[in-house]
This record gives C-alpha cells, sequence and structure tokens, in this order.
C-alpha cells in the first residue's frame, strides 16, 4: 500500500513521524548529554551551543565532559541508598501483587456470579480513586498504630492499590485461557488449587510477564504513597529526587538533581528496551477485553 | 466455580482492597468532619529585675494530652466544607450578588484555592485527553504506512514518554523550559521578551502543563489504536476503495468506525489519570499559577507547621465525588449491559 501513496502524502506523514519521533525522544537525549555539563553549560543563559560543545565544562574541569553530577548526587548525597530502597519496594510489590493477584484473577475468570462482576468494577471505581487522597486517610491511622515510615507498609500499601488494575489485567488474561482446561483437570482428581498451579499457571506465564512489568512500572513510578508514607531514611528514588531538589537549588547543585534524574530513568529505558513486545501487548489487552 | 472455592481464591487480594482502599475512604470521610484543635493559651508571669510581665503561650504540656486524646481534632461538622479553602460558599454568595459580569466572576472565582484546582483539574482532564488521542491516532496511521523493519525503533521511542516516571518526565521538562533551558531560552528568543518564564506568566505554564499531558499521554492513546488498525478489516478497506472512496473518506467511513469501541476505553482511562493530575505541578514547581486537587491535598499534608487533616479529607472527599461522577456514565452503561446479559 505505501507504494501507492501520493508523494505529497508520504512526505507529509514522514515529516510528521520524524517530529513526532524528535519531540518523544529529544527532551531525554538532551538531559542525557547536559547531565555530563556543568551548571553553567547545561543552563546557559548565553547560547544552547554550550550545552553541546561544553565551552564552561572545558574552562571549569578541562575535559568536555564531567561526572561531577554523579559524583554528587550518588557519593556526597548517598542517592545509593533510595536505590536500594527503591528496589526493595519494586521487588517485593511485584511479586506480592503477582502472587495476590493471580489468585483473584482467576477466580473472577472463573466465576460467572453476579458478586464477580461487582467486584470488578468496585475495582474500576477504585482504579480511578487518585492515590493521594488514599493517603489522607492513612497517615493518621500509621501514625497512631506506629507503623508509618517504614518500608514494609509503603510495600503493602502499594500492592493494595495496585490490586484493582493487577486484577482487571490478569483477569482479562485468565479468560484468554479456555475453560476445557482447568475442568479436565478438575476430572482427573486435581483440586481446584493444584489445577490453577500446575495446569492453568503453565500457560500462563506471558500474561503474568507482562502483568509483573506493569506492576513494576507503578511500584516505581509512584510519587505520592512513597513520598508521603516513607521517612527521611527509608526514601526511595522518586521522592528523594524530589527532596533533593528544594535542597539542592540553593545551594547551586542543580546538576546533582539532573545526574539523580538521568539515574533514575536509565532502567525505564532498559525495561523498554527488552519487554517492548510485553508492554505493547498489555496496554492492548485490557482495551481488546473493555 | 463454586462460592467457597471462589472466595478462597479472591480473599487476599479483596483484604488487601478493604483495607487500604475502602477503610481510608472512610477514614478519610470522617477526617473531614473535624478540625485542628484550638491552641490552649496559658498567662504565664515571668518577674525579672525590672517587675513582672505576664505573657500568654500556648501550653504545649496541655496540648499535647488534647492531641493524644483526641487525634482527629475538633469535631466541626461540615465547616471544612463550606470555608474559605474548600466551597467558599460564603465568598461565592458574595461574587454572585455582587460583582461586574462574566469576566468579573472568572476572575475572583479564580481566588479561591479550591475553584481555582478545580479549573486547572477539569481543564487538564478535557484538553488534554482528546488532544493525546488525537496525537496518539496520527501518530498510528503514520507508523502503519512505513516499512516494518523501522515499526519496532518508532515504536520503542513513542513509548519512551508514557514509560517515564511522571516526576521526572516533568522535572526534564521544566529544565528544559527554564529560561536558562533550551527552550525557555528559545521561546524568550522567538517571542522577543526577555522577561517570559513559566514563573512570571500562569498562561505558558497552563499551555506547557497541558504540553506535557499530550506529550506523556500520546503514547498510550497510539499503542492501543496502532494495535487496532492492525486488525482493520482489509476486505472493506478494498471494497471502500473500489466504491471510489478517498483516503480521507475511508479513514472517516471504515477505520475509525472500527476504532471506536477502543476510542472509548482509551479516554475512559485517560480521564482517570488525568483527573489525578498532581506530579506534573510538583515537578514544574508551577503551584503559583496552576494547582490540582490532588496537589491541594498533598499541600495540606506537607504543609508546615502541622498537616491538616480536615483540611485534606474535605478536599479528598469532594475529589472521590468528583471520580464518581465522572464515571457515572460508564458504570451505568456497565450496569445495563450486565442486566441486559443476565435477562
Amino acid at each position: 500500500m505505501a507504494n501507492t501513496r501520493p508523494l505529497a502524502l508520504r512526505g507529509l506523514t514522514t515529516g510528521f513521524l520524524a517530529i513526532w519521533l524528535i519531540a518523544a525522544l529529544f527532551p531525554f537525549a538532551w538531559t542525557v548529554w547536559g547531565s555530563f555539563k556543568v551548571e553553567a553549560d547545561f543552563f546557559s543563559r548565553e547560547s544552547w551551543w554550550f550545552a553541546i560543545e561544553g565551552t564552561r565544562t572545558q574552562a571549569q574541569t578541562g575535559g568536555s565532559f564531567t561526572l561531577a553530577g554523579y559524583e554528587g548526587a550518588w557519593i556526597k548525597n548517598e542517592f545509593w541508598k533510595p536505590v536500594i530502597n527503591t528496589l526493595i519496594v519494586t521487588i517485593c510489590v511485584t511479586c506480592i501483587s503477582l502472587f495476590v493477584g493471580t489468585l483473584g484473577g482467576y477466580a473472577l475468570a472463573r466465576s460467572g456470579q453476579r458478586y464477580a462482576f461487582w467486584i470488578l468494577i468496585a475495582a474500576l471505581v477504585f482504579r480511578a480513586m487518585p492515590h493521594i487522597t488514599l493517603v489522607s486517610g492513612y497517615l493518621l491511622p500509621f501514625f497512631q498504630l506506629n507503623i508509618w515510615g517504614v518500608l514494609p507498609t509503603t510495600i503493602v500499601v502499594l500492592v493494595a492499590i495496585n490490586q484493582p488494575f493487577t486484577l482487571w489485567m490478569l483477569h482479562s488474561f485468565f479468560l484468554s485461557i479456555p475453560k476445557d482446561l482447568d475442568e479436565s483437570a478438575l476430572v482427573d482428581g486435581c483440586t481446584r488449587f493444584q489445577a490453577f498451579r500446575m495446569v492453568i499457571m503453565p500457560v500462563m506465564w506471558p500474561g503474568v510477564v507482562t502483568t509483573g512489568l506493569f506492576s513494576f512500572l507503578l511500584a516505581y513510578n509512584d510519587f505520592a504513597v512513597t513520598s508521603m508514607l516513607l521517612s527521611q531514611d527509608n526514601q526511595t528514588m522518586i521522592p528523594k529526587i524530589a527532596s533533593f531538589l528544594g535542597s539542592i537549588q540553593n545551594e547551586g547543585n542543580v546538576m546533582y538533581a539532573v545526574a539523580a534524574v538521568v539515574s533514575a530513568t536509565v532502567p525505564l529505558f532498559v525495561l523498554v528496551l527488552f519487554f517492548q513486545r510485553q508492554i505493547v501487548s498489555g496496554l492492548t489487552a485490557g482495551a481488546v477485553k473493555g | 466455580m463454586p462460592h467457597r472455592a471462589f472466595f478462597a481464591f479472591i480473599f487476599p487480594s479483596l483484604l488487601a482492597m478493604v483495607l487500604f482502599i475502602t477503610l481510608p475512604i472512610f477514614s478519610v470521610l470522617v477526617q473531614s468532619f473535624y478540625v485542628e484543635h484550638d491552641a490552649i493559651l496559658t498567662t504565664v508571669e515571668s518577674c525579672g529585675p525590672f517587675g513582672c510581665d505576664s505573657e500568654t503561650k500556648v501550653d504545649t504540656e496541655a496540648m499535647a494530652k488534647l492531641r493524644a486524646d483526641a487525634p482527629l481534632g475538633k469535631f466541626a461538622g461540615f465547616s471544612n466544607y463550606l470555608n474559605r479553602n474548600h466551597l467558599a460558599v460564603a465568598e461565592v454568595g458574595a461574587i454572585f450578588s455582587d460583582n461586574n459580569g462574566i469576566g468579573d466572576i472568572g476572575a475572583r472565582l479564580m481566588n479561591l484555592p479550591f475553584y481555582r484546582a478545580l479549573a486547572f483539574t477539569l481543564a487538564y482532564c478535557f484538553f488534554v485527553t482528546p488532544l493525546a488521542m488525537a496525537l496518539g491516532f496520527a501518530v498510528a496511521l503514520a507508523v502503519n504506512t512505513i516499512p516494518k523493519l523501522l515499526r519496532g525503533p518508532t515504536i520503542f521511542v513513542s513509548l519512551l514518554p508514557m514509560i517515564i516516571t511522571p516526576l521526572v518526565g516533568s522535572l526534564i521538562l521544566s529544565w528544559m523550559f527554564n529560561p536558562a533551558g533550551i527552550l525557555g531560552a528559545g521561546l524568550q528568543h522567538l517571542t522577543g521578551d526577555p522577561t517570559l518564564s513559566l514563573r512570571a506568566s500562569p498562561a505558558l505554564t497552563w499551555a506547557v502543563l497541558l504540553l506535557y499531558g499530550v506529550w506523556t499521554n500520546g503514547p498510550f492513546s497510539f499503542v492501543v489504536f496502532y494495535a487496532g488498525l492492525q486488525s482493520v478489516p482489509q476486505d472493506t478497506l478494498e471494497s471502500a476503495k473500489m466504491d471510489g472512496a478517498t483516503r480521507w473518506q475511508s479513514v472517516r467511513f471504515v477505520i475509525i468506525p472500527h476504532l471506536m469501541p477502543l476510542a472509548t476505553f482509551v479516554a475512559l482511562v485517560q480521564l482517570m489519570d488525568n483527573f489525578r493530575v498532581f506530579e506534573p505541578i510538583v515537578g514544574f514547581s508551577a503551584e503559583a499559577n496552576a494547582t490540582s486537587l490532588s496537589w491541594l491535598v498533598y499541600n495540606d499534608l506537607v504543609s508546615q507547621d502541622s498537616a491538616q487533616f480536615g483540611s485534606a479529607g474535605a478536599t479528598s472527599v469532594i475529589t472521590i465525588i468528583g471520580v464518581l461522577i465522572l464515571l457515572a456514565p460508564v458504570l451505568l452503561r456497565t450496569w445495563r449491559d450486565f442486566n441486559r446479559k443476565v435477562v
């Protein structure tokens, strides 16, 4: 079909696509490049050409590239601590979400009852709740129970907040597995749980991986919950970057924040690079079923 | 599936949702009816070499005890909802009874924190959602025409604005729009106004925030529509062409109707997500010119002296009601469909 298009139309689509790709990629490329420069280059009042050539960076450090921003973020401001916290939180949230979610999603997909439908609808409403409104409900009880500020609380809260989404997604993946499969397992003498674990789960892996990716992203990208529920010492990356910003801007070390932001972006790039197909299929799975 | 097995399977998930989603909603509702305790004042007489002074101070000890006894604060009924920081009933009444035309009403409403936040939240919802969908649709159509080999990398790049952490994405753009950043400086150069900046211009702040929204929401529509395009019936397209349909007509009368169910889904998801817009306001430090409902709650919770749970609760409850209103058409439709299915 492509070669039957008139030249003007082809030019138009190519041009449009090129503009979109630049808009999508350029901010990242620019920030990554700039993170290796000094502030006077990245935020150059005179000319953006400074940021490309690194004029001031050369004058201040002797080379066109500098690791000063990364050094400041990772060593001086101990950015590795929040990185470890993020690692713990995201891994735990992903695993627990999947464990709890596969059980629930399976039940919802296999029950034709009215209440199963209502649970799905309730989950849809819960998914729409702004997270910060829920957070304002957590704080007082958590203070009273003295469980505020620690990682386990945050992990459990993130699992619960992600549950509606996880349920919907896994439910639609389970629906795509034929019912005969578990019914024949039941006939062969399996219990429900055995059928679930030994017959259904082995063919569910693609769905589990995809849902796991999204659970990971939700936990990784969260700011509302982690910024309010974690104490200063237990902060994860994203709230750390936010609190960084306030304290650093005064000291003229914006480049630390830039370096931290780039560091937080890298895992996401790698994730898209390796799991592009799963992400696309996950986004469309919900759509096709919805 | 038997009832018992069903509940055994769903129990952990249900428990998590009841404990951490349903209960907090009630907790928020209860909080919203309370305000911070009044300060307990004591008069302390301190005598020095130059005579005695009596000084009024906050009695911290008594306050601590009171807070421990009644952590929620003082019952206040609906006053949290009606005061100036929320629905501002008295102020709105005054504005409507005495004003100089529509423009004046709008300007004065925009001075009330709640209405300011509501205005931006709704504007964000209803500008960003359709624009992002249009962008996504256009990109999907364009990607569908390029050679297969190039599609993978194109999709990779297109996914980035969506997958990025909202706070990080908005920080990246806000640095570029900084007066000393590449786009900010470029804008100053283009308009010839050397004082133009996000901080100084509310209009620019809104525009940049909406731009950010379209940038970060577009890819989702793109992916869904692109997947939908793969299943457009080719023979319908062929026959439309034979009947003399132009390209535009086959897009309008074949492709768009085919994608309509997907579009409803995308619109629903994006409306829900955009209604809770929050991180961009923190990332762009836009609070002077644009705030959102979620940001109001956040601001109450992190306020300097002590968290204002009552005020945060009231805003939260109003926000939740907003979500329900937004979802009402969908819920009604699903309910009707479901009943039809059962009958």
